[in-house]
């Protein structure tokens, strides 16, 4: 009995050993080939549009939404202490700091995260990834790398934006309907949020963005031979993308601060 | 003269040892079929040959190079003197049947746009697919897509091609045709092909040598007419088989290993 309990939990441990082993190297495979010639702008570009502008709508929707949400919040919690004046600044910074990358990232892995695996599953269960390497293309480098290259360049953008209309969001509650003064919403803002403030946001967001095409594209890439390896593998890319994003998220906040 | 040698190829895959010291020669300029049992490692063996899979022991030499040993660089220089005819074609998804066939030219070849319209639109002619080019792999029959995979595949003037049971799935009127269309490009484009499949006795009458795959090793190869001669009870069994089609209760080898396996 207890033999069997130690064995499983050993052949566990080594499957996810292995499996992180393998991770890491289809990471340095993938960077590897970003740096070779010939290089895919075409395909790179194809990626930006995907990954990036069509995920536009959704980041605008959630970005007001959360910037609104967070001001009837903010301006009921700093009422009780008589400084609503500093919405501006607690809007600010909770979105260029925490939700900004965080939302930002998480609609991109469940938008674009899922398609990037179901794509490459797909590919690899129709033989087109084997086709490829008969033609002698690695698929690394078609496929692969322009996703990930994409990603890593789009997500500041799309968080900067997701900022952008958050604050606004924000605003828009604040100022227009519970009636905090337009001009102590910008003023507090201003003060309060520095550069190092701004930097981090970004710098989660560039590597939310890694962390996303990584798993994405890593999880397609090995899907089982199967229609249903297909959906195991989105579901697990999108699980797996999220959590990642949350505690990678917990460590970078600790080593920021 | 062998341009492709398997020396003793073991391959394991889910827990089943697939290949077990499989050994075969195939010959230059002819086109050579592996006929076996459906799941019995002949798609496998295919994939050893271009380097697709490692085999855990044993030699794949292309023109005397061991594919098994080289890095991924060498090995997409020995993999541009093949070309492969999977079995559900590989199209890509998300180009045109042209960009398709166009794809290996312009990734690999240094022609402008012009010379690589012309190739393509060559080479579909070639496989009746003149008015097929702007259309997407999606909106083609089985059979078209495979024409479109032979284009693909035959564009750059491959010295080897390889075919994934290329007659799968489609009907025996349409099979011949793909059969003929692959004896006919072989003859004219003078390439070694090596064919896995289970059509007998349709494969015949078209290959220069035939192979049987079973149980992981090659138990039985040589011209058609030799191999139909076979004294080798199993290989007997399945091309008679394949010829009266399935049968219902017979005391065949097969029937002896199904009823030993299930009990």
């Amino acid at each position: 009995m207890v033999t069997t309990v130690v064995s499983g939990v050993g052949r566990r441990s080594l499957r996810i050993v292995g499996e992180m082993g393998r991770m890491m190297i289809f990471l340095i495979s993938t960077v590897s080939w970003m740096a070779r010639p010939p290089f895919r702008v075409m395909q790179l570009l194809k990626q930006i549009h995907f990954i990036g502008v069509k995920s536009l709508f959704v980041i605008v929707l959630t970005g007001i939404f959360t910037g609104m949400v967070l001001g009837l919040q903010g301006y009921y919690s700093l009422r009780k202490f008589g400084a609503e004046g500093l919405l501006g600044s607690a809007v600010a910074l909770s979105i260029i700091r925490e939700l900004g990358p965080v939302l930002s990232a998480l609609m991109v892995t469940g938008r674009a995260g899922s398609a990037m695996t179901a794509e490459i599953g797909i590919m690899r269960i129709t033989e087109q990834i084997d086709a490829l390497d008969t033609m002698a293309v690695s698929p690394m480098q078609y496929l692969i790398a322009p996703k990930v290259l994409a990603s890593v360049l789009v997500m500041p953008l799309l968080c900067s934006i997701f900022d952008l209309i958050g604050i606004y969001g924000g605003y828009l509650v604040g100022v227009n309907l519970l009636g905090v003064s337009s001009g102590a919403y910008i003023s507090s803002m201003e003060s309060s949020v520095e550069w190092e403030d701004v930097y981090g946001g970004f710098l989660k967001a560039v590597s939310f963005g890694l962390i996303i095409s990584w798993v994405c594209t890593y999880k397609g890439y090995h899907t089982t031979m199967s229609a249903e390896g297909v959906g195991t593998a989105t579901t697990e890319a999108v699980v797996l993308s999220s959590v990642l994003i949350l505690v990678w998220d917990y460590f970078l906040t600790s080593v920021l601060m | 003269m062998a341009v492709i040698r398997l020396v003793g190829v073991h391959k394991t895959l889910g827990g089943q040892e697939v290949l077990q010291g499989l050994t075969l020669d195939i010959p230059r300029g002819k086109l050579t079929t592996v006929i076996g049992k459906s799941g019995g490692g002949k798609s496998v063996l295919l994939k050893h040959v271009i380097g697709l899979l490692k085999p855990e022991s044993g030699q794949v030499l292309v023109d005397d190079v061991d594919i098994t040993r080289l890095g991924s660089r060498e090995l997409n220089d020995v993999r541009k003197k093949f070309a492969m005819l999977f079995q559900g074609s590989a199209l890509f998804d998300s180009l045109s049947v042209f960009d398709n066939v166009a794809f290996p030219l312009r990734e690999k070849s240094t022609l402008s746009e012009a010379e690589i319209k012309d190739k393509v639109l060559g080479m579909l002619n070639e496989v009746g697919l003149s008015e097929m080019g702007h259309k997407f792999p999606s909106e083609l029959s089985g059979g078209m897509r495979k024409r479109a995979g032979l284009a693909r595949a035959l564009v750059m003037g491959p010295e080897i091609m390889l075919f994934d049971e290329p007659t799968t799935g489609l009907d025996p009127m349409l099979a011949r045709t793909i059969h003929e269309l692959i004896v006919d490009t072989q003859k004219r484009f003078g390439f070694t092909g090596v064919m896995v499949s289970h059509e007998i006795p349709e494969v015949f009458g078209i290959s220069d040598y035939v192979a049987m795959l079973l149980d992981g090793v090659i138990v039985a190869m040589g011209t058609p007419k030799e191999f139909q001669a076979t004294q080798h009870p199993v290989v007997r069994e399945f091309i008679s088989v394949g010829r009266r089609g399935p049968k219902t209760a017979h005391e065949g080898p097969f029937r002896r290993r199904s009823e030993h396996e299930g009990r």
